[in-house]
């Protein structure tokens, strides 16, 4: 069964993810591709107590999902791949063409970036990144939750009616 | 300090305020359009600013409750509470005298006593 989304949320696994999203679309497995949560016994734990029983979360760095996706695509369940950043997606995206839809669900205020959305904001760097996987087929909407509509990346970058 | 989503924590501190006056007990925090890094810098900087033991949160698997679970392993001696309603603050901010631990212990237990549904039975004979 094809992964259902990939997310771009620096919140990782939270209530969004895991109610807002797995819930109506039943998903059950769940992957948050993240070298450092990957490598952090404490940090897994952490984040493994906010998945439900019956949801089953792997912790994994880039390599290794970009060695697994087609494995995730045959799972029976439905599946969700998160990452916590856009680099993350972007190397993801680079390191296997299976991914052909990208969510941006969380990208908060840091320095350098501009916001977009009341949940998404960007660098020049991030946005030409997105640009760039556009280019190669990779169709990139922001959105937060299922019930909200989805804003293609054109339009999100251009800032122009985003209510 | 009550860290919670949207405006839920000036809700709930404004609620103790209005039925005991203790409402400047609690620092409201909300996590609204933060990154996961400004919310646990925000969360530390007012329990190390405060010297707090305690801090409030709403959902166990929210930022704000992550972000202070990664404030607590620095920190280990301040209590990290989840799931707050305005029962348990009510009774955390009557614990006169009581150690912030041991009163947020039993403020948790009320709260868990206050949820709770009312109505008649669908079935009842």
């Amino acid at each position: 069964m094809p992964v259902e989304v990939y997310r771009v949320d620096d919140r990782l696994i939270h209530g969004q993810v895991v109610v807002g999203w797995a819930q109506p679309l039943e998903i059950s497995f769940l992957v948050l591709v993240d070298d450092g949560v990957a490598g952090s016994d404490w940090e897994q734990d952490l984040y493994r107590m906010g998945v439900p029983p019956g949801m089953v979360v792997h912790f994994v760095d880039v390599a290794t999902a970009a060695q697994s996706i087609p494995a995730w695509h045959g799972e029976r369940r439905k599946s969700l791949v998160l990452t916590g950043d856009i680099d993350t997606m972007r190397r993801l995206c680079a390191a296997t063409p299976v991914v052909r839809a990208v969510n941006l669900g969380g990208v908060h205020h840091a320095p350098g970036r501009r916001q977009r959305l009341r949940y998404v904001f960007l660098s020049a760097d991030e946005e030409q990144v997105l640009r760039e996987m556009a280019s190669t087929g990779v169709v990139v909407t922001a959105q937060d939750v299922p019930a909200s509509r989805p804003i293609a990346l054109d339009q999100l970058l251009a800032g122009t009616d985003l209510s | 300090m009550v860290a919670a989503h949207g405006e839920l924590a000036a809700g709930l501190v404004s609620g103790v305020e209005a039925i005991t006056g203790r409402g400047a007990h609690f620092i409201a925090f909300s996590n609204r359009g933060l990154a996961p890094a400004d919310i646990e810098r925000a969360i530390r900087e007012t329990v190390e600013g405060a010297n707090l033991d305690v801090v409030f949160t709403d959902l166990p698997m929210g930022s704000c409750a992550i972000a202070a679970r990664k404030v607590q392993r620095l920190r280990p001696q301040l209590l990290v509470v989840t799931g707050v309603n305005l029962a348990t603050l009510l009774d955390f901010s009557m614990a006169d005298g009581v150690p912030p631990r041991e009163a947020a212990e039993r403020a948790v237990a009320r709260g868990h006593e206050a949820l709770g549904t009312i109505g008649t039975p669908k079935h009842a004979g």
